[in-house]
């Protein structure tokens, strides 16, 4: 395939699209570099406002609205299903590294026989990207030499396009054939009045250091006054401070804002992939040894219980 | 039931890996190697199912070179029943859409009803196999599972979202992948190591089966990620650092 044509997962949640999509659309515009086209792909169930609210993102040509009870969940069974349904007019199929995209695009890449390429940080050329391995400690270079390419896309790595337009047509397309398998039995979502992780500006995480649950007001109340998001290592999770879905690092979500602050975090190597492309990071640790003092810009070393009412203070 | 799961051989998590000098990849000579930890999460699930009477084998598969074995033997002793390692040259370069595949030719071969593995290998951070698997199969899927129920015929598997958590209902046979809180792996212990030493590993030679590698990605370099300037400046004043932040313009 010569000509250039990207199709863009929208990921929504049938009312509102996810912030994912707009850094999805960045990486897109790179690979384009002006040449091709620029589709996206809303699969969901009563979701046209999403459709609508995607077709006014800038530079996107056309937008495919699959509408269909099986896709009221985005299950990977079924989107699978009508991401293949359009899938072969397009020379890659873009979804973002969150969740959502990491379990739908491998089955829609084995199911077309082609490759794979996860979390991409770079585009080099439409061919050719940049990927981070071994926890963010090695940068890969990889070529696609297959027809088709399925991408992630990681949303630290790419700015999220703001810019609108006059909207897109909107093509409704319909899918005959779904082979259900799974079904959603129950869902709890955390809830959040603050930012959110991936996209803030400011994330201030704890870990093992806070002790317990109650004490992650002191990082809430310092966080409501940044505007930032809160975070957590692993150890915060598995002790129950939080839950999982604040984890940052390798396996949990990957943030790069303008300021990190990290209290009573060690810096473990898989902590360290999650947040090491921040643009400042602030460590708050008692022990002057701990890793994280390796990358982080500032630091202080001392009691976060003492540190932390001052910050605070010193905020008002 | 019988349960196959999945097992990598990769390098140490507490490893601090090192670029080579000519950009053709990172450091593994003389490097402490281990099971994959997601790997072996999903083995300790397996063997916490047949202990709990839901399940009656568990067969370990790895591909790899001869070294895989010595993951294989650590897999049984945490409680593996038998193991199959798909021997490949040292050099062979294969993508998660190649491990899939010749993992498809395992479960046509051994029939499970549950395959499980890792939600993805510390190396390349793909994040990719068990979802192929479960493609080239048209089975059902749950990725980054932390809590798997087994019923008559189904399974409840509650999965690690963004937002929270959901749990899914899925037809048997299904591929599940596991994270991080799924479980706590158990230490093997001496006598279930020297147990696993006589336990049946099976060796299938990549050349003699169907299988032909896809070779769609080529990796071109390997490099060092930029580095962070290492200069940390410590404050004793908690005013000084925030003043600081603000003229740095990130408060």
């Amino acid at each position: 395939m010569s000509q250039l044509s990207i199709l863009v997962m929208v990921e929504h949640d049938n009312q509102t699209i996810k912030s994912s999509t707009y850094h999805s659309v960045t990486a897109a515009k790179q690979i384009l570099s002006g040449q091709g086209q620029l589709h996206l792909l809303v699969a969901g169930h009563q979701c046209k406002q999403v459709a609508e609210q995607a077709a006014t993102i800038a530079g996107v040509e056309n937008v495919i609205l699959i509408d269909n009870s099986e896709l009221a969940h985005p299950l990977a069974e079924t989107v699978t299903d009508a991401v293949i349904a359009v899938a072969e007019n397009y020379s890659h199929l873009v979804f973002p590294a969150t969740t959502y995209g990491k379990n739908i695009a491998p089955r829609v890449a084995a199911t077309l026989g082609v490759a794979q390429i996860s979390d991409i940080t770079e585009v080099i050329n439409a061919q050719t990207f940049v990927r981070p391995i071994y926890a963010g400690n090695a940068l890969a270079t990889v070529q696609n030499n297959g027809q088709q390419v399925v991408l992630t896309i990681r949303s630290s790595a790419f700015s999220g396009t703001t810019e609108t337009q006059s909207p897109a047509a909107i093509e409704e397309c319909t899918v005959n054939h779904f082979s259900p398998l799974s079904q959603l039995k129950s869902q709890s979502l955390t809830q959040m009045s603050r930012a959110e992780l991936s996209s803030a500006k400011v994330v201030i995480s704890g870990g093992r250091g806070l002790n317990s649950s109650e004490n992650f007001a002191l990082l809430e109340t310092i966080a409501d006054k940044l505007g930032a998001a809160v975070g957590a290592s692993r150890a915060a999770v598995d002790a129950g401070y939080v839950p999982n879905d604040y984890q940052v690092g390798q396996t949990g979500k990957i943030v790069a804002p303008d300021l990190y602050i990290a209290v009573g975090i060690s810096g473990a190597i898989q902590h360290i992939a999650g947040m090491k492309e921040s643009k400042v990071i602030v460590a708050i640790n008692r022990d002057p040894e701990a890793p994280i003092f390796q990358v982080a810009d500032y630091g202080i070393v001392g009691d976060l219980f003492e540190v932390l009412p001052e910050f605070d203070k010193a905020l008002a | 039931m019988k349960i196959l799961v999945a097992v990598k051989r990769v390098i140490d998590h507490n490893v601090k890996v090192r670029v080579k000098a000519d950009g053709s990849g990172v450091e593994l000579a003389n490097v402490k190697m281990a099971i994959n930890p997601f790997d072996e999460i999903a083995v300790e699930e397996a063997v916490r199912l047949k202990e709990a009477g839901k399940a009656n084998e568990i067969v370990v598969v790895s591909i790899g070179d001869n070294s895989a074995q010595e993951t294989l033997r650590s897999a049984m002793a945490i409680g593996a029943d038998r193991a199959i390692l798909i021997q490949r040259p040292h050099d062979l370069v294969l993508e998660p859409l190649d491990i899939a595949r010749l993992l498809q030719q395992v479960v046509i071969a051994e029939q499970p009803d549950l395959i499980l593995l890792g939600k993805q290998a510390i190396d390349n951070d793909c994040n990719q196999t068990g979802q192929m698997l479960a493609a080239l199969l048209k089975c059902a899927q749950a990725t980054f599972a932390s809590s798997i129920e087994v019923e008559s015929s189904s399974l409840q598997v509650t999965r690690e979202i963004d937002g929270g958590l959901e749990t899914l209902s899925l037809p048997l046979p299904a591929v599940v992948t596991t994270d991080l809180r799924l479980n706590e792996p158990r230490y093997a212990t001496l006598p279930n190591i020297m147990k696993a030493k006589k336990k049946p590993l099976e060796i299938q030679d990549i050349s003699e089966m169907n299988f032909t590698p896809l070779g769609q990605v080529k990796i071109l370099t390997v490099t060092e990620p930029k580095k962070r300037s290492g200069q940390c400046t410590l404050f004793d004043d908690v005013n000084a650092l925030v003043s600081e932040l603000q003229a740095k313009e990130v408060i």
